[in-house]
């Protein structure tokens, strides 16, 4: 036997989902999770979430009242942690886009186990990342300047402006977004529908499985469907984060005036949401018994993934420098050695060390496969990718152009308080889905089972 | 007695299912549908069914959409409200790429789901089918053929005793209005 054909008989091999399960036991084994009684993990889990949502409430109210003067913002720093969060959370979406759209047109059935509640996790981080740029508008209750609306002031939003580029990539990005995962969940809804013993949960699901029954007359168009939404979401995930990175790239300050910022910000984007699907990932399957659904080879997988994007990202940086140095433009050559050395420096190894060291562990498989070390990384990983949008962001504006207008930036406690208060928003919603909604895909996991295959022998080949 | 709605028979697995669209289709069997918890690879072609006329429909919608955002955004800065902004022309078809290419992928995924829930005839609450307590099996691992009442081979008799003798089992005969 040739090398070629063997190595082809192992890709073959490779189990996608471990324990010989059927499809009725991968029924049981899902279903299972929202029809357990609530635990009490969840409880305080939900507790914890739930009070720093409240937290945010309030402290948007305050900031409606008082206006954004309670912030760190200063006079060069126009732009401070609420636009670093918004970068930060529509970045963490971009990962479930990726394995729901780009994986689906690969045909990397491997994605089937984590699409759903990486799907989920665009949403929420999607909804978390709509409402910085919201509130940040300071007057919240004139927002509707945003939308092409005829008003009595004849006022037309400028289309010729990043900001508004970034509004409607966003909000098309989150529609889009939803109803792919809406699609998506039709069938397993419908599963949730039969199952469902109690009167009222059968009222509710057979409203929100719109009444599915799994013809093939069914499956026909809906196949057609989610293709095309998967071929429409890959450009629009692409494009998400280019037009993100253009509200920078189209200005004129150094160290964001660049060219190499739309890919550069795609695969910050795709790096830090595969560590935020990582750590989702290896909490709900520890408490949930997944083992056999989400193996270890996903996660090999996806270190994978991180470890190419992570060192693209580590190219752009070093690219940054060297275009910087190349170039012989002076601010953005300042830009970058205040970086680096400047007051900002402790940010900037920071960021550094997260994002660039830390995924060159992932060379090795036996780090690859080991879950505790995963978790860590994935935990540095998001703090890595955090603190790029804020070097991005702080350090180009802190020093502009004229040293007397000069300033320090640090954040207040509202702050700090507020995004703390973006992940109990976050989580709020995600084990709301995790409580009430199938969080693995059944339909699809079924249908990469190998006795899914009509060409199926029973095992032999 | 209430209105006969169809036949339903249930088989194996996804083999026997796609082996019995097969036959159905070549017996001359039209109305009817192939119940799966998933989508069977080849039953389309089994079934002798039509390609999906949803792509024509996403396109057309998706390019209704990017003439809307490319329409609003010149209509905006050149027709209603001419401003000049930063030194730019009124017409700069270059900024208006994206807020165009958004609204055509906005308007062509508007038109995947619902077109395809159009296409399906969903969402309905009821259906005759859900009056079987087995066919709740099709969500889970539940593979069934349903013949209609309005096919023009349908015979309560010979055509449950056809589905039986190509594998089906449990057949069962539905009742209800459509």
């Amino acid at each position: 036997m040739s090398e070629a054909i063997k190595i082809e008989n192992n890709l073959l091999d490779e189990k996608l989902i471990l324990g010989d399960p059927t499809f009725h036991s991968i029924t049981e084994k899902v279903s299972s999770i929202s029809e357990q009684k609530t635990t009490k993990e969840w409880l305080l889990a939900f507790g914890i979430a739930g009070s720093l949502l409240m937290l945010l409430l309030a402290l948007i109210a305050y900031l409606v009242w008082e206006g954004v003067g309670i912030w760190g913002l200063n006079n060069p720093v126009s732009w401070g942690w609420a636009i670093v969060n918004f970068v930060f959370w529509v970045g963490i979406g971009h990962a479930g886009t990726l394995i729901s759209a780009i994986l689906l047109l690969f045909r990397q059935k491997w994605r089937t186990s984590i699409n759903r509640f990486a799907e989920a996790m665009t949403l929420f981080a999607v909804i978390c990342a709509l409402l910085f740029p919201g509130i940040h508008v300071g007057r919240l209750w004139v927002i509707y300047w945003f939308f092409p609306i005829p008003n009595q002031m004849g006022m037309w939003p400028n289309f010729r402006s990043p900001l508004l580029w970034d509004f409607f990539a966003v909000g098309t990005y989150f529609t889009v977004s939803l109803l792919f995962w809406y699609t998506g969940l039709i069938p397993d809804l419908a599963t949730y529908r039969d199952r469902a013993v109690k009167k009222i949960k059968q009222k509710i699901f057979g409203i929100l499985s719109l009444g599915w029954r799994g013809g093939n007359r069914q499956w026909q168009h809906y196949e057609i469907a989610a293709l095309v939404l998967a071929g429409l979401s890959t450009p629009l995930v692409l494009s998400v984060h280019s037009i993100v990175s253009s509200d920078f790239a189209t200005s004129i300050i150094p160290g964001w005036h660049t060219t190499i910022f739309p890919p550069y910000f795609v695969s910050g984007a795709i790096f830090s949401g595969f560590a935020m699907v990582l750590t989702l990932a290896i909490i709900a399957r520890r408490f949930y018994n997944l083992e056999n659904i989400i193996t270890l080879n996903h996660f090999d997988k996806m270190a994978k993934i991180m470890l190419l994007t992570g060192s693209i990202v580590g190219y752009a940086y070093a690219m940054e420098f060297f275009i910087a140095w190349y170039s012989g433009n002076i601010y953005e050559y300042f830009t970058f050695t205040n970086r680096a050395l400047g007051p900002y420096a402790w940010a900037y190894w920071t960021m550094l060390t997260c994002n660039v060291l830390v995924p060159q562990f992932f060379w090795f498989k036996q780090l690859r496969r080991n879950v505790k070390f995963l978790f860590a990384a994935s935990i540095l990983i998001n703090i890595g990718m955090w603190f790029e949008r804020f070097v991005i962001t702080v350090t180009s504006l802190s020093r502009d152009f004229l040293p007397a207008a000069w300033d320090y930036y640090s954040p207040t406690i509202i702050d700090i308080l507020i995004f703390v208060g973006s992940f109990g928003l976050f989580f709020t919603g995600f084990l709301l889905f995790i409580r009430f909604l199938p969080i693995v895909s059944m339909s699809e996991v079924k249908s990469v089972l190998p006795q899914a295959d009509p060409h199926y022998q029973g095992g032999k080949k | 007695m209430a209105q006969i709605h169809g036949i339903l028979a249930e088989f194996d697995g996804p083999a026997a299912l796609l082996k019995a669209g097969k036959q159905l289709n070549e017996k001359g069997y039209r109305k009817y549908d192939c119940h799966s918890p998933f989508p069977i690879h080849g039953m389309d072609d089994a079934m002798g069914l039509k390609r999906s006329p949803l792509g024509f429909i996403i396109a057309l919608f998706a390019i209704i959409g990017g003439l809307v955002g490319l329409g609003l955004q010149t209509w905006v800065h050149s027709i209603e409200y001419p401003l000049v902004i930063s030194g730019k022309p009124f017409f700069a078809w270059q900024s208006y790429i994206i807020v165009t290419f958004a609204l055509f992928i906005l308007f062509g995924a508007g038109a995947a789901v619902f077109g395809m829930l159009g296409l399906n005839k969903l969402p309905r609450y009821h259906h005759p089918l859900f009056y079987s307590d087995r066919f709740k099996k099709v969500t889970d691992d539940g593979f069934f053929v349903n013949i209609a009442a309005g096919d023009a081979l349908f015979d309560k008799k010979s055509t449950a005793a056809y589905l039986k003798s190509i594998g089906g089992k449990n057949i069962e005969v539905i009742e209800g209005e459509e």
